[in-house]
């Protein structure tokens, strides 16, 4: 038998929260809870493995294809499992106007990765944008927002606390 | 550069905006929060419906559709359930006005909601917001928490026997969510491919998050007083993102006769350029808005207005380039975005965004061929056409967002595409967006 998805304490409170999300939709639209679902799933995980998205599939009633198709959809669902901190810079034209592919070739040579590649520690990202251009350039570490990067020492700050 | 003073205006929603908790509904009720709604709930859902047909409020997504006359399409003889799906998927680029609402005042907007689902007869409302919305997402949470424990949402709204349940949906990371149907297909928990019909298939009111929250203060002032601070054709006042190469880029709430040259000028608003720049264009909707040139910036940022310039008001994103801007490069960053974004359903879109991103990646790398601008037009007319008439040839509008662009960079700032490719090199060399934060 394959491993199990969740610890047990885990699969408690994943099945706890999907049940109440579950009462939000109608009784015959179990799968509308796909995208919470999955976001769950990686809150715990950290990432969509193959086996959860069976089991999500499973507890929503839809064959696993429709899990991976949503996951595979959306770009903040992982479904091959990303490094610790997930670096999302935008480069959208108003971040652009004000620095953002500077700060994005910073963040290049000091984490050492290209933007779209990563390693265990990091996944760096050209984002899309973010909503925040009155306060570009921006950037997210693991869906925390930072905004008014507008100096390396402000970009140095945020990732001086990341080990 | 001389400009005009900006008109003076009343703010709407923006009035609470930076006030100590002004996200909480202990404030909100003292700034007379929640009494639009105890006036609704007296009212026939008709008599709501006309009320805000009356004050001319138009859809403030991007598309500007009358709010009162969407309201009055969800059909009252139907069995069926009705919905209301709030978008909070902002993501046009150059936009964020959404998100202060959400993180200032976001029981306005859950007002707004409790309002517009009395009028349609809707008894379950989908939050929508986009999956980057972490803060605003927990602020939401927050809020209609509150909400449920003041009586708004639940069995009987505040006592009156009217059920409504409000409910949060986070995205994950998708433009075409923010597109209606997508919306509904996102809230369905499928992939955001557009289709037409309602969610879980019955009639649905979708409505952008600044419409709703302009719902209560109509009902508590009146629609003649909402009518009156906007123009003929368009009620209230604006938010506007202005964003780019300012001095003060931020959300500003406008009169709608507010031109862009005094929201880009004004001491209120963007207090001008930086130190030595000019404004070279002007993008005056989010980025699928055809661009303006310097020389038809004095034109005011009301949908009928800018539509006289063959371009649009649209999620009211101003973004100002200014003259150390390249504008192959910048329309590259438009369009690589339009091509990221596209949902793959529609061949025009799916094959043509990509097309037309390495066309221009290949100009402005100076590897350009003179045919290729015409190619570049091209492909944009067989996604659709310009001046902006309506839908192209595909499903929804991110066809039409992503074709518009090209087509009006082109056309007025051909010179420089024609630079690049007769020098086979960027004419800013290393520098394309001038010289903004040191990161050598």
């Amino acid at each position: 038998m394959a491993d199990p998805v969740f610890s047990p304490d885990d699969q408690k409170l994943f099945d706890s929260r999907l049940a109440d999300i579950l009462t939000r939709y109608p009784a015959d639209r179990k799968s509308a809870a796909m995208l919470p679902a999955l976001r769950m799933m990686q809150e715990i995980l950290g990432w969509c493995p193959p086996e959860g998205l069976r089991l999500v599939a499973e507890r929503l009633e839809v064959k696993p294809e429709r899990a991976y198709e949503v996951a595979s959809f959306y770009v903040m669902f992982h479904t091959e499992k990303p490094g610790k901190y997930v670096v999302d810079v935008c480069t959208n034209l108003s971040c652009s106007l004000r620095g953002a592919e500077g700060m994005l070739a910073y963040l290049e040579r000091k984490l050492g990765v290209k933007a779209g590649h990563g390693n265990e520690q990091w996944l760096l990202r050209e984002a899309e944008c973010l909503a925040s251009c009155g306060t570009a350039p921006c950037l997210q570490v693991n869906e925390d927002h930072h905004e008014n990067l507008t100096t390396r020492e402000k970009v140095d700050a945020i990732f001086a606390n990341l080990g | 550069m001389t400009v005009a003073p900006a008109p003076a205006v009343q703010t709407v929603i923006s009035e609470a905006w930076g006030q100590p908790n002004s996200h909480l509904i202990s404030e909100y009720k003292k700034r007379g929060g929640y009494k639009a709604l105890e006036k609704a709930l007296a009212m026939e859902p008709t008599a709501i419906t006309d009320e805000i047909k009356r004050s001319n409020l138009r859809g403030r997504g991007g598309a500007g559709f009358p709010t009162g006359l969407k309201w009055s399409f969800v059909p009252k003889d139907n069995p069926k359930p009705k919905y209301l799906a709030v978008n909070g998927d902002e993501s046009e680029p150059g936009t964020f006005k959404d998100r202060y609402i959400l993180e200032y005042d976001p029981h306005l907007m859950l007002e707004g909601i409790a309002i517009a689902c009395k009028a349609i007869g809707a008894h379950k409302a989908y939050v929508y917001l986009r999956g980057e919305f972490k803060f605003q997402a927990e602020r939401v949470d927050a809020a209609i928490k509150e909400a449920y424990e003041a009586g708004v949402f639940g069995e009987s709204v505040l006592g009156s026997g009217f059920k409504l349940d409000c409910y949060l949906v986070r995205g994950a990371g998708a433009y075409i969510c923010g597109e209606e149907t997508g919306l509904i297909e996102s809230i369905e928990g499928k992939k955001g491919w557009p289709a037409v019909v309602g969610l879980f298939g019955c009639p649905t009111v979708v409505n952008n998050v600044e419409t709703l929250a302009s719902v209560p203060p109509i009902m508590n002032k009146g629609a003649a007083w909402f009518a009156g601070l906007g123009t003929d054709k368009s009620g209230g006042t604006r938010l506007v993102c202005l964003s780019g190469t300012v001095n003060r880029p931020g959300v500003y709430e406008v009169s709608m006769d507010t031109t862009i040259d005094q929201l880009i000028h004004d001491p209120k608003y963007g207090q001008g350029m930086p130190a030595g720049r000019k404004v070279k264009a002007v993008i005056p909707g989010g980025s699928s808005a055809p661009v303006l040139t310097a020389d038809e910036t004095d034109v005011a940022l009301e949908f009928e207005a800018l539509k006289m310039k063959q371009t649009m008001a649209g999620s009211g994103g101003v973004v100002v380039m200014d003259d150390t801007t390249c504008m192959v490069r910048a329309l590259w960053r438009v369009t690589r975005f339009y091509a990221e974004e596209s949902c793959g359903q529609c061949t025009p879109c799916r094959e043509g965004m990509p097309w037309m991103t390495r066309l221009l990646r290949k100009i402005e790398e100076g590897l350009g061929e003179p045919e290729d601008l015409e190619i570049l037009m091209n492909v944009a007319a067989s996604i659709a056409p310009f001046p902006p008439i309506g839908l192209g040839n595909t499903i929804c509008a991110l066809g039409d967002a992503g074709a518009l662009p090209v087509q009006s960079f082109v056309m007025k700032f051909k010179h420089e595409f024609e630079q690049h490719i007769a020098e086979k090199r960027c004419p800013h060399g290393d520098h394309p967006w001038g010289h903004f934060g040191d990161w050598a």
